[in-house]
C-alpha cells in the first residue's frame, strides 16, 4: 500500500507537470506562426477560436484522424520508434527544470548534466527516422541534421561550463540562486548570445533549418511520416525548443528568480516569474525565423567549429583566470 | 529495498541481453541500436550505485558522441552486403582456425587477468572506504582527480588531443580545383577589381578568361 500511494504521488506530480508542457507546446506553435505572421504583414491563424488561439487543437484533431502510412521498404519497428524517442525525450528533460525553489520534480545532484545528456541523445530520434524510410531525402536530412547538432553540442557543452565555473555546482537550484545578485546575463554576455545562436542550430530552426530544407530535401527526415506520427515529430521538436528556451532562462537569466527584489515583485511566485522569461525567449526565436535567411551548410558548420568552438574555449580560460586571480572561485 | 532490486534486476538484464543481441542481430544498424540500449542500461545502473556523475557522462559521452559516429560509419558502409559475400564465398571457412585462435587467446587473456586480480585489502575489509555522503559526487571525484592524479589526467587528455590531430592529419587532403570562399577577400573587395572597363573595338569581339 506504502508503495502504490507514493506511485500515484509520483504520477499526479509527473502529469501536473506534462500536462501544462504540452498545452504550452499548442499554445507556442500558434504564437509562433502569428509572430510569422505579424513581421511579413500578414494575419496568420485568426479564425478558430478567439484570436485564433485554437488553431493548434484543431491542427492536432486532424493529425489524429488522418491515417498512418507506414512506407512498404521501411524498416518497421525503427520507423514507428523514432517519432516516440523524439517526444520523450523532448519530455523527459522537463522532470529538472526548478519552477521555483522547491517545485521541482527531481531535484538532482547532476541536473544540468541530466539536461546536457536528453538533449544529445534527441540527435537519435532524427538519424532512426531518416534511416528507417529507407528513402534519400529523408536519409540526407537525418545526416545533416545529426552532423549539424553534434557540432553545436560541443558549443553549448562549454558554455555550460563557464556558467559552472561561476557556481560551482551542477544542481540547477544552485544555478539559479547564484545569480541572485546579478544574473549571468550580464557578466557572461558574449556567452548568452554564442548559446542563443547555438540553441537555434541544436533545435533545427530557421536560419538553421538544414534539415527540413524543403528547396533541396523536401522536408528532411519527416518526409515519408503522416498523421500522428508527423504530430510528434512536431512537438517534440516545440517542447525541444521550450526546453532549450527554459536552460537558456535558468542558465542566463536568473531561472525563477524576480528581476527586482522589491515588495511588489517578491509577491509574484517564481514560476510566473520562470514562465515569463521562457515566453521572452521564445518570441526572439520567432522573430529570428521571420527575419533571417537560411544558412548554407558549409557556413553552418564554419561557424560552429572555427568561430563558436575557439571563442567560447578562450571565453572558460578567461573566467577561470579572472575568478582565479580576484579569488571569486566558489569553493563549499 | 524491493523496489531497488526490481529496477536493478531490470536493467541488468536489458544490459544483458543488448550486449548479446549487438554480436547476434544480422543487420548492422540494429546492433548499434542495441549498442546504445546497453550503454544507456549501463548508465542507469551506475546512477542506481550512486555514481550519477558518471552515468551521465556515460550518456554525453558514449551515446551522444560515440555511437552517433558508430552509426554514420555503418549506415555510410554498405555492411550488409559484404557480410553476405563473405558468408557465401567458398573461402569464409579459411578464416575460421585464425578466428578461433585469436578468440581462445583472449578467452584465455580475461581468465588470467580475472584470477589474479588482488583487491586492496583494506577495501576488502572497510566497503564504505573514504565514503564522505557529505559532499556529492562530482566534488568528490573533482578533488582527487585534480590533486592526486593530475599528472595521469592530463596526460590522457594530451593523448586524446595528439589522436585527434592525427586522425585529422591522416585523412586531411589538399585537392587542386576546388573553389573555396573566402570571406576576408569577399568583404575586402574594392570597385577597381571588380570592374574592369574594356573598349571593345567593333566587329573584332574580345576574349575574357574566366
Amino acid at each position: 500500500m506504502e508503495y502504490l500511494s507514493i506511485i500515484f504521488l509520483e504520477v499526479y506530480k509527473i502529469l501536473f507537470l506534462l500536462v501544462p508542457v504540452l498545452v504550452s507546446v499548442a499554445m507556442i506553435v500558434w504564437l509562433d506562426r502569428r509572430i510569422w505572421a505579424f513581421v511579413q504583414k500578414r494575419q496568420g491563424p485568426n479564425v478558430v477560436g478567439p484570436f485564433g488561439l485554437l488553431q493548434s487543437l484543431a491542427d492536432a484533431l486532424k493529425y489524429i484522424f488522418k491515417e498512418i502510412i507506414i512506407p512498404a521498404s521501411s524498416n518497421k519497428v525503427i520507423f514507428v520508434l523514432a517519432p516516440i524517442v523524439t517526444m520523450t525525450l523532448a519530455l523527459i528533460a522537463w522532470a529538472v527544470i526548478p519552477f521555483s525553489e522547491t517545485q521541482v520534480l527531481a531535484n538532482i545532484n547532476v541536473g544540468i548534466l541530466y539536461l546536457f545528456a536528453v538533449s544529445s541523445l534527441g540527435v537519435y530520434g532524427i538519424i532512426m527516422g531518416g534511416w528507417a524510410s529507407n528513402s534519400k531525402y529523408p536519409f540526407l536530412g537525418s545526416i545533416r541534421s545529426a552532423a549539424q547538432m553534434v557540432s553545436y553540442e560541443v558549443s553549448i557543452g562549454i558554455i555550460i561550463i563557464n556558467v559552472l565555473l561561476c557556481v560551482g555546482s551542477l544542481n540547477l537550484n544552485d544555478i539559479v540562486l547564484a545569480q541572485e545578485n546579478l544574473w549571468f546575463v550580464i557578466t557572461l554576455f558574449p556567452m548568452f548570445v554564442i548559446y542563443f545562436i547555438s540553441a537555434l542550430a541544436e533545435t533545427n530552426r530557421p536560419p538553421f533549418d538544414l534539415p527540413e530544407a524543403e528547396a533541396e530535401l523536401v522536408a528532411g527526415y519527416q518526409t515519408e511520416y503522416s498523421g500522428m506520427m508527423y504530430a510528434m515529430f512536431w512537438l517534440g521538436e516545440y517542447a525541444n525548443i521550450l526546453l532549450m528556451c527554459a536552460l537558456g532562462s535558468i542558465l542566463f537569466l536568473g531561472g525563477w528568480l524576480s528581476p527586482i527584489d522589491l515588495y511588489p515583485f517578491n509577491l509574484i511566485p517564481g514560476a510566473i516569474w520562470l514562465i515569463l522569461k521562457i515566453l521572452f525567449l521564445f518570441i526572439l526565436f520567432a522573430l529570428v525565423k521571420a527575419i533571417v535567411p537560411r544558412y548554407r551548410y558549409d557556413q553552418l558548420m564554419r561557424l560552429g567549429w572555427k568561430i563558436f568552438l575557439p571563442f567560447s574555449l578562450f571565453w572558460v580560460v578567461l573566467t577561470a583566470s579572472y575568478l582565479f586571480y580576484f579569488n571569486l572561485l566558489p569553493v563549499n | 529495498m524491493i523496489a531497488h532490486a526490481i529496477f536493478f534486476y531490470t536493467f541488468s538484464t536489458i544490459a544483458i541481453v543488448s550486449a548479446i543481441m549487438v554480436t547476434a542481430s544480422k543487420n548492422t544498424v540494429h546492433s548499434v541500436f542495441f549498442l546504445i540500449l546497453d550503454f544507456i542500461s549501463i548508465s542507469c545502473l551506475f546512477i542506481m550505485i550512486g555514481a550519477e556523475f558518471l552515468g551521465m557522462i556515460m550518456l554525453i559521452v558514449y551515446v551522444g558522441a560515440v555511437a552517433v559516429l558508430f552509426l554514420f560509419v555503418v549506415m555510410m558502409l554498405n555492411v550488409t552486403q559484404q557480410k553476405n559475400q563473405w558468408f557465401s564465398s567458398a573461402y569464409s571457412s579459411k578464416h575460421i582456425p585464425i578466428g578461433l585462435i585469436i578468440s581462445t587467446i583472449i578467452f584465455f587473456e580475461l581468465i588470467i587477468v580475472i584470477g589474479g586480480w588482488k583487491y586492496k585489502p583494506e577495501l576488502l575489509n572497510n566497503l564504505d572506504y573514504s565514503v564522505n555522503n557529505e559532499i556529492s559526487n562530482t566534488h568528490a571525484l573533482g578533488q582527487i582527480l585534480y590533486t592526486d592524479y593530475i599528472h595521469i589526467f592530463q596526460i590522457s587528455g594530451m593523448i586524446l588531443l595528439i589522436a585527434m590531430i592525427g586522425a585529422i592529419v591522416l585523412t586531411f587532403r589538399q585537392r587542386s580545383g576546388v573553389k573555396k570562399q573566402s570571406y576576408f577577400k569577399q568583404i575586402s573587395r574594392e570597385r577597381s577589381e571588380g570592374i574592369e572597363i574594356i573598349n571593345v573595338e567593333s566587329n573584332k569581339g574580345i576574349k575574357i578568361d574566366d
